[in-house]
């Protein structure tokens, strides 16, 4: 019974989702963006390392649809394979930090007092260590991949996650209803999973999706300097840095990359926006 | 027999930056099954915290509760439980007082739930029986609450306060959000429901018309403090404490010409932090003298009708004396 009526939630929600265009292609975008991910070896025409020096820097043929790089490897092949890492940085780094953020958020914002000063002083504390310091100092330690980056990126996002929560559930508690559930026997727990976050998530989950995004370039930015993706693997970030140095001669080589990145990060905003009013009942009509 | 509720000498307190805010001074007062108690006084005088203070959603500074005999003001955990389920609120304004993602039907059955020991399907069956008590149609089952207008959202206010079958109900302004015509649908619901359940209330409002229909006995507050309380039928024709006389004339009457005299109350309500220890009421007060700044005490003037004024025979007699001037 149960399960009926969550499905019935889900498809209350996309109803509402789909009166609005823009986040319907988003979201066709982003799955087309997972599948890609996913099939990425069925798909890609050649492997993302083979190289073929004789033919760098190619322009766009029948054989290799968007050119060679300089070390003639498929572009075309390359930003499919890409695909993987980037969205892995993106939505993987967005998890660790939300769900970090929402319960420290959450619990910060409920109790107020001495509890909200202790987490908001540790969030100030932790967020006066630049967080390309932090990642640097974490992959010093366990040493620089795609999984320390996520990891690295992911704690550096939860305070701005942690504050938007944390205001956002501060507006909720005083709401009339958290009393009304008080006034029926409601547990601290039950009022804040069920009566608090419901209500405070809304902001969240625009942060969330945009987060998703600045996280896509991030990564980008951490594979440039060598603390991110590794090569031969490619990764969008990774494939505009090398395509830096012949930049002036090839400049698709930068912009193919750079448009999928653009892609994915609006397709991520556009979505959230999307989601934000579908999620919201009192838009409802 | 032992009166449902009894109160006596409650307080208040709130800490702010200015000093200590006594949003409720020294209340006491006794309730006994099946009747009505209605508390009137004009906004910030404490009555609404009066109320939240005796369902303990607020903790007394001081004073003592009584529940059916037993002493409810430090309850335990276990304690606060059970109360609950005897004691309930219906809130104010019916727009903020439900969660707005929950649906009608989990709305009401969030206390069934909370309680625990009931079958889903028993649950279910509950929460239509309580939609049906109140009022409310089985099509909305499913809506949202800012789907339906102002009434039916405070039908399903009260219906949660039902599903605990509590014998007292504290009502927190219930009708002041809603429309005069809906406002008469659902006290004529509140009183049904009382006759049917033996339902004791607390009603809590700034609506004398309201008050005056819906009540056995009245208290009137101002600034924290009691200072009339009566049975409703003797406090609307004999009014004791000048503030009583004042908020009394402010009925709207429907009827022109309107000769109603109209007791204005100059100036503002004085500030209930830090206040001084004589009559509250003496800063706006026309009567006030030296002696009211001693403080007052409520006085039987007659049976159950206390009134907390060192003046009130000097004064009405005044006003009787001038009604005669008038006459001749």
């Amino acid at each position: 019974m149960k399960k009926k009526r969550k499905q019935s939630r889900l498809r209350e929600i996309w109803h509402q989702l789909k009166k609005n265009k823009m986040a319907v292609v988003s979201l066709v975008v982003l799955i087309v963006l997972v599948l890609i991910a996913i099939f990425a070896p069925l798909l890609a025409p050649y492997s993302y390392s083979e190289q073929n020096v004789l033919n760098a820097n190619a322009s766009p043929s029948a054989e290799h649809l968007l050119g060679t790089d300089d070390l003639g490897r498929d572009i075309l092949s390359r930003l499919i394979y890409g695909t993987r890492q980037s969205l892995q940085m993106g939505i993987f780094s967005v998890a660790i930090g939300a769900v970090i953020g929402i319960i420290v958020g959450s619990i910060s914002g409920y109790f107020g007092s001495w509890v909200d000063n202790l987490c908001m002083r540790l969030l100030d504390i932790y967020q006066a260590i630049p967080m390309f310091l932090l990642c640097v100092a974490l992959a010093a330690i366990l040493g620089p991949s795609l999984r320390n980056a996520i990891i690295a990126l992911g704690l550096g996002v939860v305070p701005g996650f942690a504050r938007i929560m944390r205001a956002s559930v501060m507006t909720v508690r005083e709401k009339e209803y958290i009393e009304a559930a008080k006034s029926i026997n409601c547990g601290t727990g039950r009022i804040i999973i069920k009566h608090i976050i419901p209500n405070a998530i809304g902001p969240m989950i625009v942060q969330i999706t945009m987060g998703v995004g600045s996280c896509i370039l991030s990564g980008a930015a951490l594979s440039f300097i060598g603390l991110g993706v590794q090569p031969p693997i490619p990764e969008w970030g990774t494939m505009i840095s090398e395509a830096r140095s012949v930049m002036r001669q090839y400049p698709t080589q930068a912009l193919y990359p750079g448009i999928c990145v653009m892609i994915s990060v609006l397709a991520c905003n556009l979505l959230g926006d999307g989601l934000r009013d579908a999620l919201d009942p009192r838009l409802k009509n | 027999m032992t009166p449902l509720l009894e109160v006596k000498n409650l307080k208040k307190y709130f800490k702010t930056a200015g000093g200590t805010l006594h949003a409720v001074d020294n209340v006491s007062f006794t309730l006994d099954r099946g009747k009505t108690l209605g508390v009137v006084g004009e906004s910030g005088c404490g009555k609404t915290t009066l109320g939240r203070t005796v369902l303990h959603l607020t903790n007394p500074t001081d004073g003592e509760i009584f529940f059916e005999g037993n002493n409810i003001t430090n309850p335990s955990k276990h304690e606060l439980k059970k109360l609950r389920e005897d004691m309930q609120i219906i809130f104010q304004d019916p727009f903020s007082s439900l969660d707005p993602r929950m649906t009608v039907s989990e709305a009401i059955m969030e206390p069934l739930l909370l309680k625990g020991g009931m079958s889903k399907d028993d649950m279910r069956e509950q929460t239509r029986k309580l939609m049906d008590t109140v009022g409310l149609a089985e099509r909305f089952e499913h809506s949202y609450p800012h789907e339906l207008d102002g009434g039916r959202r405070q039908r399903i206010g009260i219906a949660r306060a039902l599903a605990l079958e509590p014998k007292f109900i504290v009502c927190d302004e219930p009708v002041s959000a809603l429309d005069v015509s809906i406002q008469a649908q659902v006290i004529n619901l509140m009183l049904d429901l009382q006759e049917e359940r033996g339902l004791t209330y607390m009603f809590v409002t700034h609506d004398l018309s309201v008050v005056k229909y819906i009540s056995d006995d009245i208290m009137v507050m101002y600034l924290g403090q009691v200072v009339e309380k009566a049975p409703a039928e003797e406090l609307f024709q004999n009014t004791l404490h000048p503030y009583s006389k004042a908020l009394l004339s402010a009925i709207a009457v429907p009827k022109y010409p309107n000769d109603t005299k109209r007791i204005l109350i100059e100036g503002e309500i004085t500030s209930p932090v830090d206040p001084k220890p004589g009559c509250r009421f003496m800063a706006r007060c026309r009567y006030a003298c030296e002696e009211c700044k001693n403080p007052q005490r409520l006085v039987e003037h007659a049976p159950g009708h206390f009134v907390s004024c060192c003046r009130y025979k000097e004064i009405n007699n005044i006003r009787e004396n001038k009604e005669e001037k008038v006459n001749e």
